[in-house]
């Protein structure tokens, strides 16, 4: 039985690595927002108040291309709307915690976070304190992605764009999803979601991000029906 | 105006964030589905990763030429093999910036 500060710099520890593309993409969304000529205050207002990296950019970026701010907000909620089905996978694991416990710790759950988490859970299913990981990953990806923006805000962008550090971005979610390819039921249902992004990448408030793990769910349920 | 969108947005995420956490009881979910949310990571994720690497800033696909679909392969070999993310973003990383600043520059 592991304590809870063991759980939660077990926490720390696994979500260390993704530090590499977070605080890179931290900076750069600061510079842009910054860049794109809103309020410095403004723009770190959100990493606090949204704390989400890829729908700050594009709500500022909705902005200030001239899109109402009923667009702006829209599309932060349906880019975020993916953490309904983080959600519906932790809660197995955080079923015993109060209601206030809940709802605290519902802001910091986040992509790599619930990734990094969930792995953990899975094969730690009886320790006592799990929520204690998620506190770890949440935290430290809350801190970091604070410092990372703010860094950006005061500094402008000082990574050079030449670097294409964005890149590393897809390169933090192949991380996490590559040990999936040995499974085929998995490849299938990683390239429907993939090829479907691509398919509705111009639907209307970015829901591609919303409607194509609904398709790739869909697939994920027939397939195991067939495996019965 | 702005500040306000932002407030609305930020309410609107932590929903998202809180809503099956805290306000849904798992024991409404069946069997089914509980089953079918173990593809979660693989049914979200990708829908980050493919259009990062195969669309633009610009909105247009890209050629199938271009470095980051051989920093995305150097990545998810490297990645699969070595089980550690610190060498799978890396080498991802490395071997873009070979191509775009030994071979394309």
């Amino acid at each position: 039985m592991l304590s809870k500060k063991q759980l939660f710099s077990r926490g720390m520890l696994d979500i260390a690595p993704h530090m590499l593309s977070v605080i890179p993409f931290g900076i750069i969304c600061g510079a842009i927002g910054v860049d794109l000529g809103f309020n410095p205050y403004l723009v770190y207002a959100m990493s606090i108040i949204i704390f989400g990296g890829a729908s700050q950019i594009v709500f500022l970026q909705l902005l200030s291309g001239g899109a109402s701010s009923l667009v702006a907000v829209t599309s932060v909620g349906v880019i975020n709307s993916r953490h309904l089905l983080y959600g519906a996978v932790l809660s197995e694991y955080l079923e015993k915690l109060s209601f206030i416990k809940k709802l605290l710790i519902s802001y910091v759950v986040v992509d790599q976070g619930f990734a990094e988490s969930n792995k953990f859970f899975k094969k730690n299913k009886t320790e006592q304190y799990l929520h204690y990981h998620l506190l770890g990953t949440g935290i430290t990806m809350w801190v970091c992605w604070q410092i990372a923006t703010l860094a950006g805000i005061i500094l402008g962008s000082f990574v050079p764009e030449e670097l294409g550090l964005k890149f590393a971005i897809p390169l933090t979610f192949i991380a996490i999803v590559v040990q999936d390819l040995k499974k085929l039921d998995h490849v299938i249902v990683m390239l429907v979601c993939g090829i479907s992004s691509l398919l509705f990448f111009e639907a209307p408030f970015k829901s591609y991000i919303l409607i194509s793990p609904v398709i790739a769910l869909f697939v994920a349920a027939l397939l195991l029906r067939l495996k019965k | 105006m702005t500040w306000l969108s932002i407030i609305i947005a930020g309410i609107l995420t932590y929903f998202t964030r809180m809503t099956m956490i805290a306000l849904v009881r798992r024991d409404l979910l069946g069997e089914k589905i509980k089953a079918v949310l173990a593809y979660v990571p693989s049914a979200v994720f990708p829908a980050i990763i493919f259009p990062a690497i195969f669309i633009n800033d610009y909105g247009a696909y890209i050629e199938m030429n271009d470095p980051k679909i051989f920093g995305a392969l150097v990545a998810i070999i490297v990645g699969y093999f070595s089980r550690n993310v610190i060498a799978t973003i890396f080498s991802g990383l490395l071997s873009y910036w070979i191509i775009i600043f030994v071979f394309l520059s």
